[in-house]
């Protein structure tokens, strides 16, 4: 049986307990018994002991158990029910170590501090000493022999300040500022150790000039930062969001904001290197009549089809810089010219690399922050229940309107209960095959649902073809061109009307946990898109870019740019919440739309103003339980698997596999769009020796598989070292937990040895004296 | 200390600026918060009664907010006034960039109704009791308090000695990752 000796103050005398609150000098004479400062000091040094004492010491306790388990546990129980617990013990109890440090007691976080300066200073010199080395964790303690000391903390302070005096001055910094001393107090402690560095900033004392430069690149550094802090997009209104809504909330908008940053970026660069070339030197085109309506901007057709928008305008040629405009002839740019000091764009290879590097920093910042996020939320040892980490750290404090606070606690509240009917009736198998059964009814209801649909849409869209097919042969009117949009809007529409139907589902099942509601809600609404984006590409890439003249069209890449253009816009109308399906079909886009990012920027922009008004004028916090972390973690995998991956997938299909159209485009002409790097290296072969080493590189590389056999192998070994530190480390923590463990039972057999001492002291002749046989 | 002088000297503006995690904007927007609770009041006071904290719209609603100026106050009579240096300490220890560490120190600090150090069973009480609210439906019955209080101590009381002292509490918290972004307190006062 499980008998916990409760040290629970307040069932003995409080009157005591004050004196002694107000009594420092009691407490500092007791600190000054040589107890260790801190559990975790006391821990170590246990660590430390040879495997002869820690064998003795489990012994011991283990014996100590057996012995309070049978005979001196119902001494203990009566000890604790009829007497008082007497003033020395109060007083050692009170002025514990793991107990000092919510009191207020600078000492004792002076002593932290000291502990972390020296080992600070340790790790930076790196001594040699030998009898430093021997046992470095008691050295730093710092414990004075002569412990008798009343102005202990006086030398333990003038000892910090030695110890800062020897940091660095950055190092110095870092831990002042992470020191829990009040700020009276650091200004005192600042104070001594600049003592002798009268009227000089910290960054300026005397140093070498490498550390001048490393002083200036810090202020360089501070400065950007505080500029880039000053210029933060959407500051205000997120902060104001936080306050409202809280943390969860203000993630999604967070995301918003980096998606938002990200393609910036990503436009700069196409935009540098792509579009404002060619729009320098524009090809020429016949000049073809088109009636002007204000469709053209949600179709892409008309005299969008040939703008610096889509595929159809970019030349096939290289543009060279000498020549001028008027010089230019059809189709073949500004010439050939045999002069090497003239500068060339080749535009085919521009677009090839540019989307090519899009393409590859994408993935590079995906993989990273999705990393990074993981590593956050990754815990080494997955304890049992959350209860103590829901109490502990739910509570979100940048909540401060009243009405949020309040549907905080209800939350709170609300998922407190939960988690406690869990613990209470988890282990209730009622109903189990019925349960089966709904589970069962549920899946089929959603993926049939989700066939249909993309049944529904292939056939839609053929029967559009048609139809676009006998508008081309007669006139072109609005009513034609508005029929383009019938596809994005059906497609949109079931993106919309779905979920609502999955969630229906998912409410009439019965499921053990939110979470498990939630992944599973998840996973059916990508298997949705994931299919819907399969059947739109297989139409695109597959039906469209075989055989365009069936089709009738000349240039296939403008018309799936025009299409993922019209998409784009139709999502955002219908549905702007789902922006993982917006991120897929730029991604594909950025193929034949080279401007694309730029319509997803003013897309984001909006995004982020609609939903913010709408939460602020409906001002109803989510009654359903986030945890941000997570969230984020969930947002970026999302973003990264399906439409990236997807996207790369298609892109990579469409490079190697599919012929460009002869008409139009930087890749006419040509079997397939990768040939244009091929002739390019080829041609380096040819004119230039100094550069045809990296063609070798490329071979060896990129096409021998064994190179690629060899990486794989390498990263699996690292995977594998890392999950036997992992082993190692869970191993660990649950020793050290069982250690912990033991040091308490001690702990409480030795507390409850000097209570029984001092009764025995106290009352030599009292009959309830133990049968120890200790008399008098 | 020139606290209360309409405008912070330089040389201390830097000196806070080294020992806090703010920045000098939040420093300079916090003196003037700070002046605005004293406006009313006579000039020569060096610290703002508990009452005109209180009175701040970030902590008019919350449920810790008598806690929080207990805790950060340095007053000698413990009346929970916040001189300009505590009111700094305050928000930096609510700041984004604030460590783990002292977030933790202080949130232990906060729960820890009856200043004993630990968090034993009746401040654990206390503590779900500001959680859930003040309304009669949103508290805990007795039995799911004492279920829950029991549950939470068996988590994370290692040494078994009935209460969660700081380390222990510091452990619990290393492992919940949304502590430090729920842990901020308004840092762009605006």
């Amino acid at each position: 049986m499980a008998y916990s000796v409760d040290f629970n103050l307040r069932p003995i005398m409080e009157l005591e307990l004050e004196s002694l609150r107000g009594d420092d000098t009691a407490q500092d004479s007791m600190k000054g018994t040589g107890l260790e400062s801190g559990s975790r000091e006391t821990l170590e040094m246990e660590v430390l002991t040879t495997e002869g004492r820690d064998r003795l010491a489990s012994q011991m306790s283990d014996v100590r158990e057996r012995a309070d388990e049978r005979s001196e546990e119902s001494i203990q129980t009566n000890l604790l029910v009829r007497k008082r617990w007497s003033t020395t013990t109060l007083r050692v109890l009170s002025s514990m170590p793991s107990r000092s440090i919510g009191q207020q007691s600078r000492l004792e976080i002076i002593s932290q501090c000291n502990i972390r300066s020296t080992q600070l200073r340790r790790y930076h010199r790196q001594t040699q000493d030998v009898s430093l080395s021997s046992r470095p964790s008691i050295r730093g303690y710092g414990i004075e022999a002569d412990s008798e000391d009343v102005c202990e903390e006086e030398t333990k302070r003038q000892e910090l300040v030695n110890n800062l005096q020897s940091l660095s001055a950055g190092d110095r910094v870092r831990l002042l500022r992470a020191t829990p001393l009040s700020l009276a107090e650091k200004t005192k402690l600042r104070k001594l150790v600049f003592s002798d560095k009268v009227g000089q900033s910290l960054l300026s004392s005397q140093v070498p000039c490498c550390s001048l430069l490393k002083r200036a690149l810090c202020h360089i550094w501070f400065g950007c930062l505080f500029i880039l802090s000053s210029l933060q997009l959407w500051q205000v209104a997120l902060k104001r969001l936080g306050g409202r809504f809280g943390t969860g909330v203000l993630s999604y908008f967070l995301f918003i904001r980096t998606l938002l940053l990200f393609n910036v970026f990503l436009f700069l660069i196409n935009g540098l290197f792509l579009v404002l070339p060619q729009a320098i030197y524009p090809p020429l085109h016949t000049p073809s009549s088109h009636r002007v309506t204000g469709l053209e901007l949600f179709t892409g057709t008309g005299y969008l089809s040939n703008s610096l928008m889509f595929y159809g305008y970019y030349t096939n040629s290289t543009i060279n810089t000498s020549c001028r405009p008027d010089e230019a002839t059809a189709g073949t740019g500004c010439g050939t010219t045999s002069d090497p000091h003239m500068m060339a764009y080749n535009i085919p290879l521009a677009y090839c690399f540019t989307i090519g590097i899009t393409f590859f920093i994408t993935g590079i910042v995906l993989v990273y922050s999705m990393s990074k996020s993981f590593g956050r939320s990754f815990r080494v040892f997955k304890s049992q229940g959350n209860m103590a980490i829901k109490v502990f750290c739910s509570w979100d404090f940048k909540v401060s309107k009243k009405m949020s606070v309040r549907m905080q606690s209800e939350n709170i509240t609300t998922q407190l209960k939960e988690l406690l009917s869990e613990v209470k009736g988890g282990e209730e198998e009622k109903g189990r095959l019925s349960g089966m059964a709904v589970h069962l009814l549920a899946w089929s209801i959603s993926l049939g649902s989700t066939f249909f649909c993309a049944l529904g849409i292939h056939c839609f869209a053929k029967y559009m073809h048609l139809r676009r097919l006998e508008d081309a042969e007669g006139e072109v009117s609005v009513l034609h061109e508005a029929r383009l949009l019938a596809l994005p809007g059906v497609v949109s529409c079931g993106n919309l009307l779905l979920p609502g139907l999955f969630n229906l589902v998912s409410w009439m099942e019965n499921f053990n946990s939110p979470i498990v509601r939630l992944y599973v809600s998840i996973f059916r609404n990508l298997l949705l898109k994931v299919s819907i984006l399969g059947v739109l590409c297989y139409h695109w890439l597959g039906k469209i870019a075989a055989e365009p003249e069936q089709h009738g069209l000349q240039c296939w890449e403008s018309f799936v740019g025009q299409e993922l253009y019209r998409f784009l816009l139709v999502d955002f109308i219908f549905t702007a919440l789902y922006t993982v399906f917006g991120e897929f079909i730029w991604k594909l886009g950025l193929l034949f739309t080279p401007l694309l990012p730029a319509v997803q920027i003013l897309k984001l922009l909006l995004l982020f103003h609609m939903k913010k008004s709408s939460l602020l004028v409906n001002c109803q916090a989510s009654r359903k339980p986030w945890r941000a972390s997570q969230m984020s973690t969930l947002f970026i995998s999302l973003l990264c698997f399906p439409s990236f991956l997807g996207a790369i997938v298609s892109v990579t299909y469409t490079i190697l596999t599919i012929k460009p159209s002869s008409g139009c485009g930087p890749f006419r002409n040509l079997p397939f769009m990768f040939h244009s790097g091929k002739q390019w290296a080829q041609e380096l072969k040819s004119t230039n020796h100094k550069l045809a080493w990296l063609n070798w590189v490329h071979h060896c590389l990129v096409e021998n598989p064994l190179f690629l056999f060899l990486l794989a192998g390498v990263f699996l070994m690292v995977i594998y070292i890392h999950t036997q530190v992992l082993d190692g480390q869970r191993k660990t923590i649950s020793l050290l937990q069982k250690q912990i463990e033991n040091e308490g039972k001690d702990k409480k057999f030795l507390i409850t040895s000097l209570q029984a001492i001092h009764e025995k002291r106290q009352y030599p002749l009292s009959p309830s004296s133990r049968p120890q046989g200790s008399e008098v | 200390m020139g606290t209360t002088a309409s405008q912070l000297g330089k040389d201390l503006l830097s000196e806070y600026q080294e020992l806090t995690f703010l920045t000098k904007q939040e420093i300079l927007l916090a003196h003037k918060r700070y002046s605005e609770l004293l406006s009313k009041e006579d000039r020569n006071l060096t610290s703002v009664p508990m009452e005109k904290v209180l009175s701040l719209p970030e902590l008019k609603s919350n449920p810790f907010r008598k806690r929080i100026c207990h805790v950060f106050s340095t007053s000698d009579m413990k009346d929970g006034s916040l001189t300009f240096e505590d009111f700094l300490d305050l928000l930096s220890a609510f700041s984004d960039s604030a460590t783990l560490e002292i977030k933790s120190h202080y949130a232990f600090r906060i729960f820890d109704f009856d200043d004993d150090g630990t968090l034993d069973g009746g401040d654990l009480e206390k503590l779900v009791n500001c959680l859930t609210g003040k309304t009669e439906d949103t508290r805990l019955t007795p039995e799911e308090m004492r279920q829950l209080i029991s549950n939470i101590l068996e988590e994370s009381d290692i040494d078994k000695d009935g209460t969660v002292n700081l380390s222990e509490f510091q452990h619990v918290i290393s492992r919940s990752p949304d502590f430090v972004r729920a842990k901020s307190l308004f840092c762009r006062t605006a």
